[in-house]
């Protein structure tokens, strides 16, 4: 009677700092997104180099691709540039880019400057486009499958880590199957 | 005379309908400034759709106005967010497996804390009542009783 008084109080601050230890971990930004396992939202948008030349949803059937979301205003795009330039040239999957409410010029003007990882870019001027992806904090980076359907998505720029860890394992096991 | 009354039943009529409209975009703008209280701004996250100057939050709201616009019901704009953002967009969230705990939660704290302090409680009435008892273990009669037995030395 006497243990169980003490051990009881200890036992429920114990679940208390287990809960509170997990919780400092979670990052409140990182909201899980109902389209993963759903198939890609369709779109059609013209081309960031050739407005007019439009990209479709269905123009990447068949094949596994990355869509990333960037702007030229968008400072923490500048961080993951590098990484995406070194996946461009290692040539493992097509990077799609979505200019994401951003002037086409000034679009252009920034992937002359920084260079262009991307297979292609589509702009998405007044964030409809974006809006269907669920994207609220650029840049984002979405994987999809063969079949159209989202996979996975990284929020916020993609790090060496995830992209090493997550993205590239998930990319070639879906070009697998 | 019949003109005059013409003009005036017009000017009537266009009055009465330029109020109802007006009444009706009162309705409908009330209708969305609820509805975008209860939706959350995803950037700023702890601020609704109405009260964010955030770039998305104003496309949201735009999105929000075609919608409603276009006849969709409450249920139905909230239903095109949270296909897109999630539950977490709902100020207010579902009662459904993941959120159990959430709505129950509180009222499973207080069941807990009530029986604990009703523990509490009538283990400090038992304690009361046996001290009652102790005390009335030497009550008077009981003194005269004793007293008398050991006087009289009776069995």
């Amino acid at each position: 009677m006497k243990s169980w008084r003490l051990i009881l109080p200890l036992a429920v601050f114990a679940v208390l700092l287990v809960f509170l230890w997990v919780g400092l971990s979670l990052d409140p930004r990182e909201v899980p997104s109902p389209l993963i396992g759903k198939p890609a939202p369709a779109f059609a948008l013209s081309t960031l180099h050739e407005p007019a030349k439009t990209l479709t949803s269905d123009d990447m059937k068949g094949q596994v691709w990355l869509l990333n979301v960037w702007a030229s205003w968008c400072v923490s795009c500048r961080t993951e540039h590098p990484l995406l330039m070194r996946l461009a040239s290692a040539d493992v999957v097509p990077v799609v880019g979505l200019d994401y409410k951003d002037k086409p010029e000034d679009g252009r003007a920034w992937l002359a400057q920084n260079g262009n990882p991307y297979r292609v870019s589509i702009v998405d001027q007044d964030g409809r486009v974006g809006i269907d992806f669920g994207v609220y904090g650029v840049p984002e980076t979405f994987v999809v499958d063969k079949q159209g359907v989202i996979r996975f998505k990284q929020i916020g720029p993609v790090t060496a880590e995830a992209l090493d860890q997550k993205i590239l394992p998930l990319v070639r096991e879906l070009q697998k199957s | 005379m019949r003109a005059r009354l013409l003009v005036f039943l017009a000017a009537a009529f266009t009055a009465l309908t330029a109020a109802a409209q007006a009444l009706n975009d009162i309705e409908f703008e009330g209708r969305l400034k609820r509805l975008e209280a209860e939706l959350r701004c995803l950037v700023c996250q702890n601020q609704t759709l109405a009260d964010s100057n955030a770039p998305l939050a104003e496309d949201l709201r735009r999105e929000v106005r075609a919608l409603a616009t276009s006849g969709k019901s409450d249920a139905e704009i909230k239903q095109y967010l949270v296909a897109r953002y999630g539950d977490f967009v709902l100020y207010k969230p579902p009662l459904q497996r993941n959120t159990w705990l959430l709505w129950i939660g509180p009222f499973g704290l207080l069941l807990g804390g009530g029986i604990v302090w009703c523990a509490i409680l009538r283990r400090r009435n038992g304690a009361a009542v046996e001290d009652d008892k102790e005390a009335s273990g030497a009550s008077p009669e009981d003194a005269v009783t004793r007293a008398r037995q050991a006087i009289y030395e009776e069995p």
